[in-house]
């Protein structure tokens, strides 16, 4: 048995690069139910993330949401949800967005929280006032972490959105979902191998963006500051 | 209960009767997703404290050590667990090595994160009272980092306890299997009681992990006092 051959000739197959079961038509699915959950997430998130760490109110849920939402398992909240609403595209997007919604917000707090108190003085005592502060000093000092917020997100919606295949939904998780019920290796590792990168691209895309938000001066810091806050997110 | 997909009240969301007629099960799958968190920890961490160690010796690994990882991370988890197939089949092999490699990126960070964190002059203060390097170590330098070492085993147990959930797809899962019968049987019941009993053993493990560093770290306690 050549399973590398195989998935070779399963990723080759132009049968599989054309029509709405195709490689590419599924790939755009997958992109596109990936970029409307995140964003959905985004604006819903980012807003209370940054109102949290501007005012310090509400500061313990902001950082115990990321530890309720690692607790929480996706594939069964995915199941519960299609049980109770029924398949459609509007319950498994609800589903993809809360599960999107808490990195961004202990992130986007975190970020803003930990702005330097004396930058915060100091922009105070050049005369700012409190949104001055938040849009010229705090949001862009916070941005590495609001990024890396929404990094993390963007990552963990396209693997939901590959379980979420499971109760029905398109995109790339259709050959993992599809050629384990149909016991197909070639394109349940066909599959997987598309999903992985598509991961991947995402995380490298993203990073680009981030590269180009974040001001020069505080890209080292930053990226500094991002390791460190990820690393104590627990504590 | 099986005539169509209905809109559930909520009064229906669980059925009791269920829940008791199937307790052995319940405890069969809850046993499985201990014994698969708990053997995908103890990999994680025997692999991850030699990569830590050698990190922190040679710096220049380090970034390489986190791109390597980070990239294993990143992988769906699902698609992980699919890419292990053809090697180790729908074995218990490949749900442990994919869970296994889950923790690596949480771990290494956080032991590096902590090894680094020591202070200098602890360090130094070592060497002068003749402390071997392997003495230092264990005697010295862990101690003090295990405070940001127990946050990577903590956040590295709670997240695999959830990604545990997602190899009932390659036939284990412990309190995953809920997930699917209750799928299969069109049944809420099993679904609820799969996700309170994941996220109770998530928290559950979360407090005895804080109660085995405070365990760990009697000086932490006594300062504070």
């Amino acid at each position: 048995m050549d399973v590398v051959g195989d998935v070779l000739r399963w990723l080759t197959d132009p049968l599989h690069w054309s029509g709405p079961g195709g490689i590419p038509a599924r790939t755009l699915q997958h992109v596109w139910y990936s970029l409307v959950a995140t964003g959905i997430a985004a604006a819903i998130a980012l807003p209370i993330g940054i109102a949290i760490g501007h005012t310090g109110r509400g500061a313990l849920l902001a950082v115990n949401l990321t530890n309720l939402g690692r607790a929480i398992p996706t594939l069964g909240i995915i199941i519960l949800v299609f049980q109770l609403a029924g398949f459609g595209f509007i319950p498994v997007l609800v589903s993809l967005v809360a599960l999107a919604i808490p990195p961004i917000v202990t992130n986007s707090y975190i970020g803003v929280r930990s702005v330097d108190r004396d930058v915060r003085e100091a922009a105070e005592g050049m005369g700012m006032r409190g949104r001055q502060v938040l849009w010229q000093v705090e949001l862009p000092v916070a941005m590495p972490l609001i990024m890396a917020g929404i990094r993390t997100s963007a990552v963990q919606v396209v693997a939901t959105a590959t379980l979420a295949a499971f109760v029905g939904l398109g995109g790339l998780g259709r050959y993992l979902i599809d050629g384990l019920s149909q016991r197909d290796l070639p394109q349940v590792v066909g599959g997987a191998i598309l999903v992985a990168l598509l991961s991947l691209i995402t995380e490298l895309l993203l990073g680009r963006v981030q590269a180009l938000v974040v001001s020069r001066g505080l890209a080292e810091r930053g990226a500094d500051a991002a390791v460190r806050a990820k690393v104590e997110k627990a504590a | 209960m099986t005539d169509g997909p209905a809109p559930v009240l909520a009064a229906e969301l669980i059925r009791w009767s269920w829940v008791g007629d199937h307790l052995d099960d319940i405890r069969g799958y809850l046993f499985q997703h201990v014994e698969l968190t708990g053997l995908a920890l103890l990999f994680g961490i025997v692999l991850a404290f030699p990569l830590a160690l050698a990190a922190v010796r040679w710096p220049r690994l380090y970034g390489p050590i986190l791109a390597f990882t980070g990239v294993l991370f990143t992988i769906p988890s699902l698609a992980l667990f699919i890419l292990l197939i053809p090697f180790t089949g729908l074995s218990i092999r490949t749900a442990l090595i994919g869970l296994t490699i889950y923790t690596l990126l949480i771990l290494v960070r956080n032991m590096v994160e902590g090894l680094r964190g020591v202070d200098r002059d602890v360090r130094e203060a070592a060497q002068a009272m003749g402390f071997s390097a392997t003495r230092q170590l264990f005697q010295v330098e862990l101690p003090l980092a295990l405070p940001v070492i127990m946050a990577g085993v903590r956040i590295a147990t709670v997240t695999t306890i959830g990604l545990v959930t997602i190899t009932a797809l390659i036939g284990w899962g412990g309190l995953g299997r809920l997930f699917i019968d209750g799928f299969t049987l069109d049944f809420t019941t099993p679904i609820v009681v799969g996700i309170v009993l994941s996220a109770a053993l998530a928290f559950a493990a979360d407090l005895l992990l804080v109660a085995v560093q405070r365990q760990l770290t009697p000086w932490a306690r006594s300062r504070r006092s």
